[in-house]
């Protein structure tokens, strides 16, 4: 249950504004890929469009193709809430439903699809995506309280069980953990670990020692100046990125030179 | 008090082989601070002066009010400036006028609600609660006035015109309302349409409701003759007035649903319909059930456009499609104008002054719903 991400030529623009450049990447299914890279580079901004959520800004266009195992996303025809369906997306700030328990918020992708799910059903889909995400010790007691009641790095994980509870077939990852504290950032580390037996996971992160910990490749992505688009510079296997990258700019970022 | 006393008895005890306690210190942070009494003592002192003010031009309430609060406002301000200094003085001025605003602001509203309850509570009994002006003459209200019987008559009718055409105006204006709230925010985007409805909307909020009741009139005087009069003309004459309030206070709501809430449903698959109609509204739903309810206290009110769409009845009707109607508005206009019996105003007028109470307090319930419903659907913050 997953599959692997190509993109071929791509530009992302903003309106008129090409935000990054000329993108070629391969991600493989079932690894970790962390983007990483200054602010503004348009790490997050590539990774909006890998699940047609760039579209969401009004502006937002994209040139090239996003293959997922072969299909392109961007082809005519290609519904992207069915896209969104497959891969899905855990963002920086926790944002579980405030009006919904711990358990509607697990199963928020089947109810509000207005699927029927009999009760049995869901009940196993909770735990299991709860199980998943290493929150269900914590909150099978109070699965019908708010889920805006949990701490912040619960809150997170309720949103990865919540992503995770539509079976997709990639997870995207942006900055999960810029907003939690190092307690949390470890059980959120752990759970990447254990996602990607299943799961593509493509993660985008400040911190450079976060990519080193849980990524196989890691992508390095930098911009010129100011009102210049964003590249992809150098993408590696992680070990080589941090330890013998081969451009210079990769070099400078990860031993803290400069960024 | 009780540590305090333990205190002294402990210290009183080791007064052997202490030296005595030196006197308390005055904390110097505490230095150059009016004394806790000050404002009180300052406020009884400019009453007295206000008093004998007030006495000196043949004394009332208002001008002793008035005095006082003059000389009160000068006298902290002065005190303060000498005792704590310039900035505290200004702030004292500042205080002062703040609180004196909301006393002014306070007084028309204390003096209403002191006036109807005052004339209105004696109108109120069963009889007025649950019986029309059917059948009531000049007749009627010369023999109560002359023989001391009972104040026939009541406002049963207009209860149920009010509320049956307030009902209808809500529903024809909420789904309107609240649908174009939604295409404005949603998807509308600040595109040429969405800045053209924003621009009518805001031009409707702007209408006198005697044109609204004019509008609806023609309108239906098209459609069913000139004659047409009845309570669903008069609903939609309300609905122009509602339409715009709905709009404006559900917009409002769903502008201030975060952004993080619709992508998240996003990225969950969601189509974008479902995740307005399951995601954003069920967040927003608590402030736009509140905005609805005021909008609905804003028009019961209305008697212009009441008086040109349905007419007047003296009789009980609850068909909102057929025949004239009152209100409570219009009851009360038409007891003080042109009173049932045109020799002894009295009966009428106290009719009209406890429809006037009746009137208050359904808006007054209708606030304190809006409160309740705010309550009870906004996001639970419970652990």
């Amino acid at each position: 249950m997953s599959k692997r991400i190509d993109v071929k030529d791509l530009n992302v623009y903003y309106s008129k504004f090409l935000a990054v450049e000329d993108v070629n990447i391969e991600i493989e299914a079932k690894s970790v890929t962390a983007f990483i890279g200054p602010s503004g580079c348009g790490k997050s901004t590539f990774l909006r469009t890998l699940n047609r959520m760039h579209e969401v800004i009004p502006g937002g266009r994209v040139e090239g193709e996003v293959l997922l195992d072969g299909d392109n996303l961007y082809e005519s025809g290609v519904d992207p809430v069915t896209v969104r369906s497959q891969i899905g997306m855990v963002f920086q700030r926790p944002n579980p439903f405030p009006t919904m328990s711990i358990k509607d918020n697990v199963l928020a992708g089947v109810k509000l699809n207005g699927k029927k799910i009999s009760r049995s059903d869901a009940d196993s889909l909770v735990e299991k995506s709860l199980r998943g995400a290493n929150l269900w010790n914590e909150v099978k007691d109070r699965l019908d309280k708010p889920g805006s009641g949990l701490s912040g790095g619960q809150q997170q994980r309720l949103c990865i069980a919540r992503t995770i509870a539509v079976k997709p077939q990639v997870i995207l990852m942006d900055e999960p953990c810029s907003a939690l504290d190092p307690i949390s950032t470890l059980a959120i580390e752990d759970l990447i670990n254990e996602l990607k037996s299943e799961f593509t996971v493509v993660i985008v992160t400040h911190n450079m020692q976060q990519a080193a910990r849980v990524s196989d490749k890691t992508a390095f992505f930098n911009i010129a100046g100011t009102g210049k688009p964003g590249k992809l510079i150098e993408y590696a296997e992680t070990a080589t990125i941090f330890s013998n990258p081969a451009v210079k700019a990769t070099e400078d970022y990860v031993s803290g030179r400069f960024g | 008090m009780s540590a305090t006393t333990t205190r002294k008895t402990s210290n009183d005890s080791r007064n052997v082989q202490n030296p005595p306690p030196v006197a308390r210190k005055r904390n110097s942070l505490a230095k150059g601070h009016l004394p806790r009494w000050a404002v009180p003592g300052i406020a009884a002192a400019s009453l007295i002066l206000g008093a004998a003010a007030s006495t000196l031009g043949g004394f009332s309430v208002a001008t002793l009010a008035i005095y006082t609060a003059i000389v009160f406002v000068i006298a902290s301000t002065v005190i303060t400036t000498l005792v704590e200094g310039p900035r505290q003085g200004r702030n004292a001025l500042a205080t002062n006028l703040v609180y004196a605003a909301f006393l002014l602001a306070l007084i028309p509203l204390a003096s209403v609600l002191f006036t109807v309850l005052q004339k209105g509570l004696p109108g109120i009994n069963t009889h007025f609660l649950f019986h029309s002006m059917n059948g009531i003459t000049g007749a009627v209200d010369n023999a109560s006035v002359e023989d001391g019987t009972p104040v026939l008559g009541g406002a049963y009718h207009a209860v149920i015109g009010t509320l049956l055409i307030t009902l209808w105006s809500t529903v024809i204006s909420v789904p309107v309302g609240m649908l174009t709230a939604i295409y404005l925010v949603e998807y509308g985007k600040n595109g040429p349409l969405a800045r053209a409805i924003t621009f009518f909307v805001d031009v409707m909020t702007g209408i006198p409701s005697i044109v609204a009741g004019l509008f609806a009139t023609a309108l239906f005087a098209v459609l069913l003759g000139p004659t047409a009069r009845m309570g669903i003309v008069a609903a939609v004459a309300l609905s122009v007035l509602m339409i715009p309030t709905v709009v404006r206070s559900t917009e409002e709501m769903l502008k201030i649903v975060p952004n993080e809430l619709r992508e998240a449903a996003y990225a969950l698959g969601v189509r974008k319909w479902r995740t307005i109609a399951k995601v954003v509204i069920p967040t927003a739903i608590s402030g736009i059930a509140s905005g609805v309810t005021l909008a609905i206290a804003r028009v019961i009110g209305e008697t212009a456009p009441i008086l040109v769409t349905a007419g007047l009845a003296n009789n009980i009707n609850v068909n909102v499609f057929g025949n004239w109607m009152a209100t409570l508005p219009t009851f009360i206009y038409y007891q003080i104008l042109t009173p049932t019996s045109p020799t002894n105003v009295d009966p009428s007028i106290q009719r009209a002054w406890a429809a006037a109470l009746l009137l208050i307090i359904m808006v007054m319930v209708l606030n304190l719903g809006a409160r309740l419903v705010a309550g009870l659907f906004a996001p639970k913050k419970g652990r």
